[in-house]
């Protein structure tokens, strides 16, 4: 038995019959590590030591019989935003490339708490910045199943890692669709969750307003499992809520029969690419004859979103990342002359090119004159999108399109011209606008034989209804099964 | 020409909560460097601020104190700058929705009362402090002070001389020490202001260009800055000059301003709401309940003072600007039957004592019922006004209970006829030239020999014991 290949659910089952071991579980991690982390470049820390210590200490636990969470034992990845004290959290940023949190994030906390295995730390684009990995210090993440493509961002080494078994399942982030891009492109399950649902307490900020913390999974019912751990509210984010949910996993139902289903004519339109239009009307198909309502519908205002985002998402990172400036951690300049020049130097030589073009952008958006033109004009069309999406679900339950216009592109295809780029997150950062969920699943691969990624977008605390979708369509179509072609 | 000074003030008060603004930290000044600190006072990154309910109430209860309208909503902005006490590069304040506006405090000077607007009060954090290394290794930044609760307190521009400056400033002063709003230590910069002034001749109707002052940390240096800055205006512009819009700093040892930035040279702050706080909502509900808890103000407690223990106006004004003094005065006057005399103390030695000690009215070494029965002392003629002085010096350097300083040092009056007559007849045998002068009708020569009894006596005969065997014993002669 390949232990790697295990799901979490799977996996905790199996120790929980003593058919095997955390170490055991472990250990499998830690050698898959070894072997491809070198050609992938996943992982940013590995923390070898510390999870074998980890693995111990839980399995004496099963072995006393005691009663642990479902998630007890199972070795997961974390992105490199997210705090964990005592091991370098980078954000993939040569800026805090010397930068060990004293504290442990919210969401580590509570995996902690659950007694999962952690084995490292994650390449992401720096500062989460990016679509497809190629803005990390720490170097490309490659796609497991090309290696001579992206596998997708900011959330690269995450989905990288699940999908080439390096993880069993990998906490991202997701701000703009980094979790769900790049678990498109890599073939492997990522959830956004609705804002507030997810602690951000030591998940560095990129864009406040955004933020959220999102498991990346290999499928559904791991990434319920996940959502029951991090999910809930923190008093030490003000923005937090209690989302209402206790079991995630309770709508892991095999049953969409009624469901109404919309297809925004938007999401099929235009720069999509021809076979991931056809692979997701293929999914369609398929909730219809499980008995859902497939209905078109129309968001006129989608493509409005795209500049709306990277307008509100560059001007609070502007903001956030003001705090590198090389005096109290982090990246200093060996020499400079004044207090001004160490600022001008730290920071130039810390930050990357597509970060700093962030700011600078972000500083002009909020600056004197230009705040109403565009700042507050973007907060406006946030709110209309907001409408826009409220008025969608009356008619409908969730919102069915691609995750991304296209499948994994070539590393450096889209690093010339930044807005090639940008456009690839235009399908998924209305969601994160609109305060929306969605999770992003494998629906089938393109001719090259590379995944392609569908979104269930669900309304602000759907996730029970998106969960219950991509179970069953998980469940009647074999889901992930095309994930062992990978890597 | 004539000129009109006008005088806005932007004044920062730390609140006294227990815990910062956005943290569990603690608030309490001083400390090793960098040792009230967390992850958020220090602007690490995954931190969020988590707002202090109290700090809100707090400065609700300024704003009702100074006769604000309370925003039933308000918001949080972040104002961005680099410098490194700002941890975050950036300071959570509030711009365009400040949580109180409009009000006004009433002041008197030369016996006009006047309005002076405030236009706004809001809450902000405030930042670390550079220390500059003695032995120059370098600076250092110390963040404990990092995300102590501020209010800003801004007023409109209608004082008009460092006089009405001064007493609106002391009233503010004395109404957030009586909220308990703010401790109002200066020397320890938990109340400062921002000085914004300018020129106009007499009778113009537009504003004059105003420059700013930042930062001045007491009372008199406040009163010499607008002093010197009105001058300093005044002068430019009879000399043809013409006032630059800045921002001056107050030099306090040399005792004058000079030009820090232009607003050239000024900062675009980028304020933009925090996208880490929700907009704070505060209903009719809460503000009663913080109006409920405010307590008398200085202006009643003076009325009160002036209608119920007959002290004079001035007295209960000068008396009730600090909430201290008033108490200690309060309590004193309570077991006094003498009110009166209980403010003459306060107004004359205990005034000069605080004055010569530089002690605050919250620091009198002794308890109020020690300053009533000195009062009862005199009143009941068991010693004199002026051993009483003496006394009151032992009370201030021991804190003892008068009576027990009147028994140990022997200070009670004496009232023995025949102890005084024996001490008048040896001071008429040792003085027979001012008996003479006496005689031939000086009658300065009474009080000289007076002076001689009481020294001879050290003060303790009862004087008109004195003034009356004199009489008896010099008109035997």
């Amino acid at each position: 038995m390949e232990l790697t290949k295990l799901t979490a659910c799977q996996a905790a089952d199996k120790i929980r019959k003593k058919e095997i071991s955390v170490p055991e579980l472990t250990y499998a991690y830690l050698d898959k590590i070894i072997e491809l982390n070198k050609k992938i470049g996943a992982y940013i820390t590995v923390c070898g030591q510390e999870a074998e210590k980890q693995a111990d200490i839980v399995q004496k636990k099963f072995d006393k019989n005691e009663e642990l969470p479902l998630i007890a034992g199972i070795p997961a990845g974390i992105n490199d935003n997210i705090c964990t004290s005592g091991v370098l959290t980078s954000c993939g940023s040569r800026m805090l490339s010397n930068f060990v949190p004293p504290y442990d994030a919210t969401v580590i906390k509570k995996l902690s708490q659950n007694h999962a295995v952690l084995l490292g730390k994650l390449n992401m684009d720096e500062f989460a910045m990016g679509s497809s990995n190629e803005t990390s210090w720490y170097g490309q993440v490659k796609n497991p199943w090309d290696p001579e493509r992206v596998p997708g961002g900011s959330g690269g080494g995450a989905a990288a890692a699940v999908a080439s078994k390096m993880a069993c399942f990998a906490l991202g982030s997701d701000t703009g669709g980094s979790a769900r891009l790049a678990a498109s492109f890599c073939g492997v399950v990522g959830l956004r969750p609705t804002y507030g649902t997810v602690s951000r307490y030591g998940l560095v900020a990129f864009a406040s307003s955004m933020d959220q913390a999102a498991p990346v999974t290999r499928d559904v019912a791991d990434c319920a499992a996940v959502m029951n751990v991090i999910a809930g509210y923190d008093p030490l984010d003000s923005i937090s809520r209690d989302s209402g949910y206790e079991d995630y996993t309770s709508f892991l139902e095999n049953d969409v029969k009624g469901l109404k289903i919309g297809l925004p004519k938007e999401y099929f339109s235009g720069a999509v690419q021809k076979e991931v239009k056809e692979k997701v009307l293929d999914a369609a198909k398929v909730f219809e004859s499980l008995g859902a309502e497939i209905e078109e519908i129309s968001l006129p205002l989608f493509e409005y979103a795209l500049p709306a985002y990277y307008i509100i998402s560059s001007a609070e990172a502007s903001s956030n990342l003001a705090q590198y400036d090389g005096i109290k951690y982090g990246y200093r300049a060996q020499q400079f002359e004044d207090l001004v020049d160490l600022y001008k130097k730290s920071r130039g030589e810390g930050f990357g090119e597509e970060v700093k073009r962030r700011i600078l952008f972000g500083t002009y958006v909020l600056g004197a004159g230009n705040y109403d033109v565009f700042y507050n004009k973007a907060l406006k069309v946030k709110r209309m999108i907001f409408e826009e999406y409220q008025n969608a679900y009356q008619k409908v339950d969730i919102i069915l399109g691609p995750t991304a216009p296209s499948t994994a592109f070539k590393i450096g295809e889209k690093t010339v011209d930044p807005l090639d780029m940008y456009l690839i997150d235009a399908y998924t950062v209305p969601v994160n606008l609109a305060g929306l969920c969605a999770i992003s699943l494998p629906c089938g691969f393109d001719s090259s034989g590379l995944p392609v990624g569908m979104q269930l977008i669900g309304k602000p605390y759907g996730e029970g209804t998106i969960l219950r979708a991509a179970f069953t369509y998980e469940k009647n179509t074999g889901g992930n099964g095309g994930i062992d072609r990978g890597v | 020409m004539e000129y009109e000074v006008v005088i806005g003030l932007e004044i920062h008060a730390e609140l006294a909560t227990k815990s910062k603004i956005y943290c569990g930290c603690t608030t309490e000044f001083g400390g090793e460097p960098n040792t009230h600190c967390c992850p958020g006072c220090i602007g690490m990154p995954g931190a969020l601020p988590v707002l202090n309910k109290a700090v809100v109430e707090y400065a609700i209860k300024a704003g009702l104190a100074t006769n604000c309208e309370i925003s039933h909503y308000s918001r949080q902005d972040r104002k961005h700058y680099f410098y490194p006490d700002l941890a975050k590069a950036y300071q959570i304040s509030q711009c365009e929705y400040p949580l109180c506006r409009n009000g006004y405090l009433e002041i008197e000077v030369n016996g006009e009362k006047k309005k002076i607007g405030i236009t706004r009060i809001h809450i902000e954090e405030d930042a670390g402090k550079l220390i500059h290394d003695e032995y120059g290794r370098g600076t250092f930044v110390d963040y404990n002070r990092s995300g102590v609760p501020l209010i800003e307190i801004v007023t409109e521009p209608d004082m008009r001389s460092s006089a009405e400056v001064k007493a609106f400033f002391e009233k503010l002063k004395a109404i957030l020490e009586y909220t308990a709003v703010s401790d109002c230590k200066m020397q320890e910069g938990s109340l400062r202001a921002d000085i914004n002034l300018s020129v106009r001749p007499k009778g113009q109707k537009e504003f004059g260009v105003r420059t700013e002052m930042k930062n001045l940390n007491s009372i008199r240096a406040i009163v010499r800055a607008v002093e010197f800055e009105a001058k300093r205006q005044i002068l430019e512009l009879e000399y043809g000059g013409v006032i630059e819009r800045e921002t001056r700093r107050w030099d306090d040892v040399k005792g004058e301003s000079y030009s820090m930035r232009t607003k050239e040279e000024a900062t675009d702050y980028r304020y933009m709401p925090d996208p880490d706080l929700y907009p704070i909502y505060v209903d009719q509900e809460w503000i009663e309940q913080i109006r409920a808890t405010i307590p008398e103000l200085p202006d009643d407690r003076k009325k009160r003072f002036i209608s119920e223990l007959g002290i004079p106006e001035y007295d209960a004004s000068i008396i009730t600007a600090s909430k201290p003094l008033a108490d200690f005065f309060e309590a004193a006057a309570k077991e006094s039957k003498n009110a009166k005399a209980i403010s003459n103390w306060v107004m004359g030695d205990l005034m000069k004592k605080l004055n010569d000690t530089g002690l605050e009215p919250s620091d009198i070494p002794f308890a109020p019922g020690n300053l009533a029965r000195l009062v009862s002392l005199i009143d009941e003629n068991v010693i004199s006004g002026k051993i009483a002085k003496q006394v009151f010096d032992i009370m201030w350097e021991t804190g003892e209970d008068p009576a027990d300083i009147v028994e140990k040092k022997g200070l009670k009056v004496v009232t023995d006829t025949d102890a005084i007559r024996s001490v008048i007849i040896q001071v008429i045998s040792a003085n027979p030239k001012s008996v003479e002068d006496y005689k031939s009708g000086k009658t300065k020569a009474m009080g000289f020999l007076i002076g001689q009894i009481m020294r001879e006596t050290k003060g303790k005969a009862d004087p008109q014991a004195v003034n009356r065997l004199l009489k008896e014993e010099l008109d035997k002669l």
